[in-house]
């Protein structure tokens, strides 16, 4: 083989890979441009539609505040409950299981990662929303329905629903990051705080969990970066109806999210303002989650740059 | 005081527990529910068959099926070539320029979009333009959402390569391509290959990029260019349907579908583990 053919086979596998970034970065930016061409005939027929409060296909309305509130509501919701759940099994995992305990806790977190959206959604819509209406919204309704947050009629499928089942979705981002952060406490910071005569929670409490604060934090806001994209289940629980929250505020009522709003509406669509105002609104999730996912990111460079210095 | 301090310590490790149990408890809720509603209609005609039309018992899910592993193939012959190549140019080429962070940056974004929204692309893309459903348009989604998954395990998995086998190459006056393609990738190949096999598997359970671009069909898959049934797609339009029949069948596609994601993901991570070492 001679040095000209040599060097041509080297740049041609250099462009070759270079080429296929190139590629990736472009499907990057077409999803962008494909959205907003997309969104342009609802945008140029009123561009301050999509932020009105009434979305009517018959009479042409199409306002995404009620889906988008949905949207943060929901994850909101779910983040809230999976705090508390992730960071208890992230501590009990790493400072009190035993190591078959932890083998198979480990084992669990994967399993509930890998469960399709649409399977957690059957489960919801079958398994879960009956239970979640005759045990938990009928008798709240029953004794503090007077509260608007609380009121009836319960349905089942609801908001309080869906939230409820995108916990269980996103505890396994947070918690995973959280015991892969735990398990990197410094062994002398601990051994000190033992020596002192600490508990074991005294020594998470005070060195484990703040040396962590920072990234459990960053884990936190990937996993609303998750909630809020999430199809499947939340459409299938979530009960898409736009009573929430202009006609009733109540968690026990029916709404909708972008998500919901897209998956249960594109596929029938025929008038261009109403597929062009779920492209938009699809463009408005895009933003918002990217919004989400590099702040997330900004906060893990800046711990890693941490680590790498300190 | 010290009576206190024990007790609490008690009160903590109950709660911690019943926390863990939040989270342990769903899980298995999910897959005894599954096996449990979906073992009653698993049949030979169940997985080989055409739905029966509508209104008469029997049939089954066979062109779902099929439609899902169609799909699942050409996705994959998109993605992956396409994510092992970035995850090569990330991990050899990019070092530290402004170009490879960029892309390192772009493909990480690529990985946080919501699914729906990659499936909105190629709506807006190809099914909007040429005013049909298709299953281009699902495989081109699949693809998009499997390249940051793969690039990301092909380029951890030649990053930890050690430098002395580069070294070596470069001394013995080894063209840079074959160094990469020849040494660093071949010692690279498990994770490579798990990270593939893992999101094939994820690509497998995603449902909202199909449902408006493969859209449903009742029959079976005549062309990548046509309308297509998906395991997925059937189980959210089964289920949502309400008609017992369905709903079963629905089940019973779950109970399939988790198979298939859990098996490849058992594999992956839990045998692959000692003949790859870490991958």
């Amino acid at each position: 083989m001679n040095k000209k053919s040599i060097f041509f086979k080297d740049s041609a596998f250099k462009y070759l890979v270079g080429g296929s970034s190139l590629i990736v970065v472009a499907f990057f930016v077409m999803i962008f441009v494909m959205l907003a061409v997309r969104s342009y005939p609802s945008m140029a027929n009123d561009p301050l539609m999509i932020f009105g409060s009434t979305w009517d296909v018959n009479s042409g309305l199409y306002g995404g505040i009620p889906a988008i509130l949905g949207t943060l509501a929901s994850s909101a919701i779910a983040v809230a409950l999976a705090v508390p759940i992730s960071l208890g099994m992230s501590v009990f995992f790493t400072e009190y299981a035993p190591r078959r305990v932890r083998a198979a806790l480990s084992i669990v977190i994967d399993m509930l990662a890998t469960i399709p959206s649409v399977i957690f959604g059957i489960w919801g819509l079958w398994i879960v929303a009956p239970l979640v209406k005759t045990y938990v919204q009928d008798p709240i309704v029953g004794s503090i329905g007077f509260i608007p947050l609380f009121s009836g009629p319960a349905y089942g499928l609801s908001l309080f629903l869906a939230s409820l089942v995108l916990t269980f979705m996103i505890v396994p981002i947070i918690s995973s990051l959280t015991i892969s952060l735990l398990s990197t406490t410094p062994v002398e910071l601990r051994e000190a705080m033992i020596s002192l005569g600490a508990t074991r929670w005294e020594v998470v409490r005070h060195v484990a969990l703040p040396f962590s604060k920072l990234g459990i934090f960053a884990s936190i806001i990937l996993a609303l970066g998750r909630a809020l994209g999430e199809t499947m289940a939340v459409t299938m629980v979530i009960g898409n109806s736009f009573i929430w929250p202009f006609s009733s505020i109540s968690l026990f009522s029916p709404a909708s999210t972008i998500t919901s709003k897209i998956a249960s509406e594109l596929y029938e669509a025929v008038d261009v303002l109403h597929v062009s105002s779920l492209v938009e609104l699809g463009l408005i999730l895009l933003v918002i989650t990217l919004l989400v996912n590099s702040s997330a990111r900004l906060v893990i460079t800046r711990i890693s740059r941490r680590n790498a210095s300190g | 005081m010290i009576v206190s301090r024990r007790t609490k310590e008690k009160l903590i490790i109950a709660a911690l527990v019943a926390l863990t149990g939040a989270a342990v408890v769903p899980l298995f809720w999910i897959i005894g529910s599954i096996v449990w509603n979906g073992i009653s209609v698993m049949s030979l005609e169940f997985l080989t068959s055409l739905p029966a039309p509508f209104g008469s018992s029997g049939g089954g899910i066979g062109n779902a099926i099929l439609g899902t592993l169609i799909i699942n193939l050409f996705a994959s012959g998109l993605g992956i070539p396409l994510g092992i190549l970035t995850g090569i140019y990330l991990a050899e080429y990019a070092h530290d320029s402004r170009m490879g962070s960029a892309v390192r940056t772009i493909v990480e974004s690529l990985s946080g979009v919501p699914s729906l929204v990659i499936g909105l692309f190629a709506f807006t893309l190809i099914v909007l333009s040429f005013r049909h459903y298709t299953g281009v348009a699902a495989t081109l989604a699949l693809g998009i959402m499997m390249i940051p998954l793969v690039a990301k395990a092909t380029e951890e998995s030649m990053r930890v390569v050690s430098d002395d086998l580069r070294e070596a190459g470069m001394a013995l006056g080894i063209p840079k391509y074959n160094i990469t393609t020849r040494i660093v990738l071949s010692m690279a190949k498990g994770g490579v290959i798990s990270g593939s096999l893992l999101a094939f598997a994820r690509i497998s359970g995603e449902t909202a990029p199909l449902l408006f671009t493969a859209l449903f069909s009742f029959y079976w898959p005549t062309g990548i260019d046509q309308p297509m049934a998906t395991l997925q797609v059937l189980i959210y339009n089964y289920a949502i349907s309400g008609f017992a029949d369905w709903v079963a069948k629905a089940w019973g596609a779950s109970l399939l579908l988790v198979l298939l994601v859990i098996t490849i993901n058992v594999a992956v991570r839990y045998l692959g583990r000692k003949k790859y070492g870490g991958a």
